[in-house]
């Protein structure tokens, strides 16, 4: 329609120090957004790294010690510095006050503070690699992480830090969602994005703290041998996965429920129908969220967990699949009878459908007690947990972000080319991890930079290796061409209409980019699924 | 004008729109200090006490008492909408659920690192 | 309504320098405040969660080492300890009411009175430290009872000693270190809102602040409230 108004959140005002003091949420999540690639691209270095050494069998680029080093910094960058942050912090940002009508989140402060402390925890991180790097695996179980020497007291400063912007983050949302909501949006008006967020939350302030607890803990052990985890002082071992993985089972549902959000959001757009099964999808979330601090046992089963609390632990993760499930049908049921139109937000959402469908079963797998016991370690969970989140997560971050980047950015981009990308990555993603669950299933161990052992009885493991490997590169090229393809839009880009997709949430009447001020929100809110009223896509 | 939370309103006698909340009496806070003074006494002496399993439940029980009284008028709970109790309801169980599920692993799986260290 | 507040009546609420841009009314941004310092005491409780976690596990596995190793703490500092935190919680709650009742220098007074408690806590906490430092009596890898220890503190002689007595420290000095730490951040934040209140910032249309610091206050309090019993009253 129009180019870009010369007036926009990006271009006033103006200055370095406008945008790094910023209390600007729309700003703040672009920052996050730029922030949170760059790690992207460390820890996809760093994956590169790890699939070069094992596309062929014994020592290929590195040796033991250096690959411990790098699947630990690949884990802990990806984890801790990108799919836990980034879909709350990119696309929640930007969207929640703009979904809610509102100038800005509650605490506007304490959303640059989030960013801040995400930079000085990044920061901690890369003073770990510098120096010598982490072999302890992102989980830091003890003794070992007790007594390493490498760098594990920069490292968990560094996750500690990150878990306070990760808290302050949930908290300004929680709060913004329960006060700063227009008139005529009730709980049962909410978005369901902002229905993703809030559980998202709600965990995040639940379980982040014992993280902290535990990384502080760790450090005091490192540093005064205070004893609680060291079982040659008296100390318990198993306690620690406790304390751990009561953050960091959770954790994985602070990275798709968000992501869950999104798919609501994008799935009734482009099939033009509104949701189906609203209060299932919102309360589903809550009960994810809360469900999902029943099973953290089933990380423990073979750690020496009794088997009481592993089959109280295994009976649980059987229920915890159980909303999802009601998502996914909620979903297909959108799309039946909708009139679909294949845009490259949503052909991210169907390969979101597809990958997480395998991940979620998967993960039936692995909490059935005794199916845990040979595949424990193996390469089955590594192709487990990639599916549901890179599958999972990272695809619907990627359809949030073809969804909402005309909005952010005022540019439509390239549909082929991003749809091309879409194509190349859902391939090579089933290509590279696909033959994981093969290998696993038959025995081939994670976390060892050799495989050698495993080929008298499975010579094919090398030829399952160099499909993963070879794909890896490719899915790698997937995603650089899909970066290329929205980056450069920013300056070819067909300038974007305030509501490309005819959408019907609040964050679409507001023109592309927003103002650096907010619009105000109507006299009276309704239906967020509302398709009758929602404009038809102009300039399309 | 934006039409903030959905959730209960003060409970409030006067009504005019700014700042207006309840203001506890001096002598109500008074009062709870004295009562909590007067617990911690009990508490103290009841280890003089031999009663067993019990004086660990007796000590947790006049802890919680006390808690209660901090919360309910320190904190303001008492005439605050009830969603904040909520939240402190929801931290207390997620701290309960924590500690009873581990602590039911733990005291299962010890014994036999108890026998495996007797050796 | 007539609004008995303290600025101009023409005034409109972007030139409030207490009103965030953002928020429609003090109310709104009241309730916002209270409910987000609510969140995150909800965090500290799951922080300590945690260690109360390692607390019953521990008791729970080795009780002896706890029925051997708490006879070396000082019943009588601990009761001192846990009355000053009750009174310092009392004079918070009184000087966020003279802050509601537009009374900003009894406001001030009792803040400081928080914060003469908050230090008298952190002095016998100090005494106690020394003297657990004096008798070796410290977290596990430095747990080296001293002979007199046992002497002065009736408890049982060193050769009843329970293997690992330490973990008792490991998890005591854990505890009320953390919350010693929490203390501090504490009369921080108190030392804050005291200088706003001299500043006279506050008055009866506007004082969250004061409020929210006092809700952290008592949460410190309430951490105490458990960690006596459960060090200093084992039987």
């Amino acid at each position: 329609m129009t180019e870009p108004s010369a007036i926009n959140y990006l271009t006033y005002p103006r200055g370095l120090r406008s945008w790094l003091l910023t209390l600007d949420h729309k700003r703040i999540g672009v920052m996050y957004l730029a922030s949170v690639a760059l790690a992207l691209v460390l820890g996809l270095i760093f994956a590169l790294l790890m699939r070069t050494e094992l596309i062929a069998p014994g020592r290929t680029i590195m040796g033991e010690d250096t690959y411990n080093r790098v699947f630990t910094v690949h884990g802990a960058v990806m984890i801790f510095l990108v799919v836990i942050p980034a879909i709350p912090a990119v696309l929640g940002n930007f969207c929640l006050p703009l979904m809610l009508g509102a100038k800005d989140v509650a605490f506007p402060r304490l959303n640059l503070a989030s960013l801040y402390l995400w930079w000085i925890g990044a920061l901690f991180f890369l003073v770990t690699l510098a120096f010598g790097g982490l072999d302890t695996g992102w989980t830091f179980y003890t003794p070992y992480s007790t007594t390493t020497n490498t760098n594990v007291l920069a490292a968990v400063t560094g996750v500690f830090i990150l878990g306070f912007s990760s808290i302050f983050t949930a908290l300004n949302f929680i709060v913004s969602i329960h006060t700063l909501r227009p008139p005529g949006m009730t709980w049962r008006r909410l978005p369901l994005f902002l229905w993703g967020l809030y559980a998202t939350g709600l965990i995040q302030v639940l379980a982040t703290p014992v993280l902290g607890v535990t990384l502080l803990l760790l450090g005091v052990e490192r540093i005064l041998g205070l004893g609680i985890f060291d079982s040659a002082l008296g100390g318990d071992p198993v306690l620690f996965q406790h304390f751990f993985w009561f953050y960091a089972h959770p954790a994985v549902y602070i990275v798709i429920l968000p992501g869950m959000g999104i798919i609501s959001e994008v799935i009734p757009v482009f099939s033009r129908k509104p949701i189906f099964g609203y209060r299932f999808i919102a309360y589903s979330s809550v009960a994810i969220a809360l469900i999902g601090f029943l099973v953290w046992g089933h990380h423990m089963f073979v750690a020496g967990q009794s088997v009481l609390a592993s089959t109280i632990f295994s009976a649980l993760t059987f229920a915890v699949a159980i909303p999802s499930a009601v998502k996914v049908f909620n979903w297909l049921a959108t799309m039946y009878k909708g009139s679909i139109e294949l845009a490259a937000p949503m052909v991210y959402a169907l390969i979101f459908l597809f990958l997480f469908g395998i991940g979620g079963l998967t993960g039936l797998f692995l909490g059935t007690l005794s199916v845990n016991v040979p595949l424990h370690n193996t390469h089955f969970v590594v192709a487990h947990f990639h599916y549901v989140i890179v599958g999972g997560a990272v695809m619907a971050m990627l359809a949030g972000l073809h969804y909402w980047w005309p909005k952010m950015f005022g540019r439509m981009y390239n549909q082929t080319w991003a749809r091309l990308s879409a194509l190349l990555i859902f391939v090579a993603f089933n290509m590279t991890f696909f033959p994981l669950f093969i290998m696993g299933g038959r025995g081939l161990v994670r976390r060892y930079y050799d495989y050698s052992v495993f080929l008298e009885s499975n010579p094919e493991f090398t030829f399952y290796n160099q499909l993963a490997s070879v794909w890896g590169y490719l899915l790698v090229t997937g995603f650089v061409s899909m970066a290329l393809c929205l980056i450069s839009s920013l300056w070819s880009g067909r300038p974007a209409p305030d509501n490309p997709w005819g959408a019907p949430g609040l964050e679409w009447k507001s023109s592309s980019p927003p103002p650096p001020e907010n619009p105000p929100p109507p006299a009276q809110v309704g239906d967020p699924y509302d398709f009758t009223e929602a404009l038809l896509p102009s300039g399309t | 004008m934006t039409h903030h939370s959905q959730h209960n309103t003060q409970p409030t006698s006067n009504s005019h729109e700014r700042g207006s909340l309840h203001v506890v009496p001096a002598s109500v806070l008074l009062a709870v200090f004295a009562a909590l003074l007067v617990l911690t006494f009990l508490s103290w002496a009841a280890t003089w006490v031999d009663l067993g399993v019990w004086n660990l439940w007796l000590a947790m029980g006049i802890a919680t008492v006390k808690a209660g009284l901090v919360a309910l008028y320190f904190m303001h709970l008492r005439y605050d909408p009830s969603f904040y109790a909520l939240v402190l309801a929801v931290a207390l169980l997620f701290v309960l659920l924590f500690v009873c599920l581990t602590l039911l692993d733990a005291v299962e799986y010890y014994p036999d690192i108890h026998a495996m260290t007797q050796g | 309504m007539n609004h008995t507040d303290n600025h101009p009546a023409n005034s409109d609420h972007g030139h409030d320098p207490f009103l965030a841009h953002h928020f429609s009314s003090h109310r709104q941004q009241y309730e916002a405040g209270k409910l987000g310092m609510w969140i995150f005491l909800l965090t500290e409780i799951l922080l300590f969660g945690g260690l109360f976690c390692a607390y019953a596990v521990f008791r729970a596995n080795r009780p002896e080492v706890f029925l051997w190793a708490h006879r070396f703490l000082d019943k009588p500092l601990g009761a001192l300890n846990t009355a000053v935190l009750i009174t310092s919680s009392l004079t918070m709650a009184l000087a966020v009411r003279s802050a509601q009742l537009d009374r900003p220098r009894r406001s001030a007074f009792f803040l400081v009175l928080t914060l003469l408690c908050a230090t008298a806590f952190l002095g016998v906490k100090y005494v106690e430290y020394k003297h657990k430092w004096e008798d070796g009596l410290l977290w596990v890898r430095q747990f080296r009872p001293v002979e007199s220890a046992a002497v002065s503190h009736d408890a049982e002689a060193a050769d009843q000693q329970p293997r690992h007595a330490g973990i008792f420290f490991s998890i005591y000095f854990a505890m009320t270190g953390l919350h010693a730490v929490h203390v501090l951040a504490g009369m921080a934040a108190v030392g804050w809102v005291l200088v706003r209140t001299l500043r006279g910032h506050f008055n009866s249309q506007y004082f969250g602040p004061v409020d929210y610091v006092g809700l952290y206050w008592h949460l410190v309090d309430l951490i105490w409230i458990y960690l006596f019993p459960l060090f200093y009253l084992i039987h």
